[in-house]
């Protein structure tokens, strides 16, 4: 019986580096997938290449690929990713420019396109949106279109000899799903495989997610060396025996506990875990632990792919912003009270932004609390700090209303300081579901 | 006793959607938790947070609940005007209960 190993290189864009790396050198790979794209990355990375057509991939792809590619090659490794994000041809021709610089000879980059329907969205300008049921042709200021495609496209291009495989918007669990597609041979019509091969794309796709990050409450779930986590891997039988395990001598945990807070990660209803190859079932996945940091994963199985494919619209909403003032010492909690109720007022008399919040970080920015109620059992802080959030169509109003809070360091309660400001052009995302017909999957290839 | 003695949790988020897993670190106490964490429970607990309603799906196999919640990040994690846009930090709240 056939057993592939997948590892897991990333699983947000600004992921760390080093524990991918260490994986790739020690954990004897036969794939090493990043998933690096969230839902609002590229439609900013569209927006981006619309000034400068020579970006819009993923802004660490050059710092990755550097580190990546001698160790894939050297190791005999393929690599998946969607760091393509908004411009995947430009992606594979950085990617050949690193590996040549490196001298590698004898490997195939292969672009996978299709996702970016921007040009034709008019097509759908009758379709609801997802989210509103509002009109499509309705939303103003659009900025970018992109499916979410499945695992078909990356299959091909692992058919057609790609050592190195880069996208743009793909389902994240499709980067892990597709190794297995085409090794075993499994069919696109197998939904119990296909169900298989998402849950081990689900567990991996989030990397340290389920070896030990985003885990540890000291005393209660205690997870050793997270400076040296390791990141996981998945080995996958032909018959769909899946294994969850990390590096040995590396940081983290793999158990029962850490890969079942993972399983139910952003899902929903855990039968019907909606993706473009299958809609997975997972609600009678269960876990064994198989070994020290070794987890057999159970019972996933899926049902047939839907008809449409979501995507995701990008539109320009104006500008959003937040900015920060510190207090500290006694009294401090009376002083920031004082200035976010000061805040408020000025906000209303002399701006009326589309929309703004104003919190206290230590007290109640994470979870509503009101001011009068105070700290529980009438504790003193230590130090506080104001945070003023704004969203308007025009960006003066956010400098404006960020100057008066600046301006508290003079005229408003006493002894504050420690400004911060950031203000930026939102792309904001809504999504509509098309037909799976419409989306034509193309390749664009660099060999060396 | 809090709910943070017997159980763990992680939120996750998609669109304007959190989830909130509740896992019981020993199987035994599952039915505890199931009887005690509630959908009005988790409600009440996001008062003021959740604006849209709250669904709990059961896994028995693994010890776990997971809660879904509409309308509850301040209207999608690309323009909610939250410090934690994602709502990652929600599910420490629902550990606090007195249960």
């Amino acid at each position: 019986m056939r057993t592939i190993r997948i590892g897991s290189g990333a699983g947000f864009s600004n992921d760390r580096v080093e524990p991918g790396i260490e994986l790739l050198e020690k954990g004897n790979l036969d794939y090493f997938c990043l998933e690096c794209l969230a839902e609002r990355t590229i439609a900013i990375a569209q927006k981006e290449k619309t000034s400068d057509p020579d970006i819009g991939y993923n802004p660490y792809l050059v710092y990755r690929m550097k580190r990546i590619l001698p160790a894939a090659v050297k190791n005999k490794v393929k690599v998946i990713t969607n760091m393509g994000g908004a411009n995947v041809e430009k992606a594979v021709a950085k990617t050949a420019e690193i590996a040549r610089s490196f001298g590698i000879t004898g490997v195939k980059i292969v672009g996978v396109l299709g996702d970016d329907i921007f040009s034709q969205l008019d097509r759908y300008d009758d379709c609801p949106i997802f989210e509103t049921g509002g009109r499509l042709g309705d939303l103003k200021n659009k900025v970018a279109a992109n499916a979410y495609l499945g695992c078909e496209g990356i299959v091909q291009a692992l058919k057609d000899g790609a050592d190195i495989v880069i996208t743009g918007r793909c389902s994240d669990p499709a980067l892990f799903l597709a190794p297995l597609v085409y090794e075993f041979g499994w069919a696109m019509d197998d939904y119990e495989k296909m169900g298989k091969g998402t849950v081990v794309g689900h567990l991996l796709e989030c990397s340290g997610q389920v070896s030990g990050g985003n885990f540890c409450i000291p005393g209660y779930k205690d997870v050793e060396d997270l400076c040296h986590l390791g990141f996981p891997y998945a080995d996958v039988s032909e018959d769909g025996k899946i294994f969850i395990s990390k590096p040995a001598g590396t940081g983290g945990r793999v158990d029962v506990q850490t890969c079942s807070e993972q399983l139910l990660y952003e899902i929903h209803d855990p039968a019907n875990y909606v993706t473009p190859d299958c809609i997975a079932d997972f609600s009678n996945v269960s876990f064994v632990q198989a070994g020290e940091d070794r987890v057999q994963v159970l019972g996933a199985t899926g049902k047939e792919k839907p008809s449409t494919l979501k995507v995701s619209v990008g539109y320009k909403d104006g500008y959003i912003g937040s900015c920060g003032l510190s207090f500290g010492g006694p009294k401090c909690f009376e002083r920031t009270v004082l200035a976010v109720r000061t805040i408020e007022e000025i906000i209303q008399t002399y701006y009326d932004p589309a929309e703004h919040r104003v919190d206290i970080i230590g007290y109640n920015s994470l979870y509503p609390r009101d001011l009068d109620e105070g700290f529980p059992n009438g504790a003193e802080p230590l130090e506080l700090r104001m945070r003023v959030a704004v969203r308007d169509d025009n960006r003066e109003t956010l400098t404006m209303i960020f100057n008066e809070v600046d301006a508290f360091t003079i005229d408003g309660p006493a002894n504050c300081g420690g400004m911060q400001r950031s203000i930026s052009e939102l792309v904001a995302m809504l999504s509509v579901l098309v037909p799976r017909e419409d989306i034509t999957v193309s390749f664009i290839e660099e060999v060396l | 006793m809090k709910l943070l003695e017997i159980a763990h949790s992680r939120t996750g988020d998609k669109g304007d959607i959190s989830n909130i897993s509740v896992i019981a670190y020993d199987i035994r106490d599952y039915e505890l938790l199931k009887e005690k964490v509630t959908e009005e429970l988790v409600a009440r607990v996001y008062k003021g947070y959740c604006h849209g309603t709250v669904t709990r799906y059961e896994l028995p196999q693994i010890g776990a609940l997971n809660f879904v919640l509409t309308s509850t990040l301040g209207g999608g994690v690309t323009r909610s005007l939250r410090l934690d846009t994602h709502g990652k930090c929600l599910c420490s709240y629902l550990l606090d209960v007195d249960i």
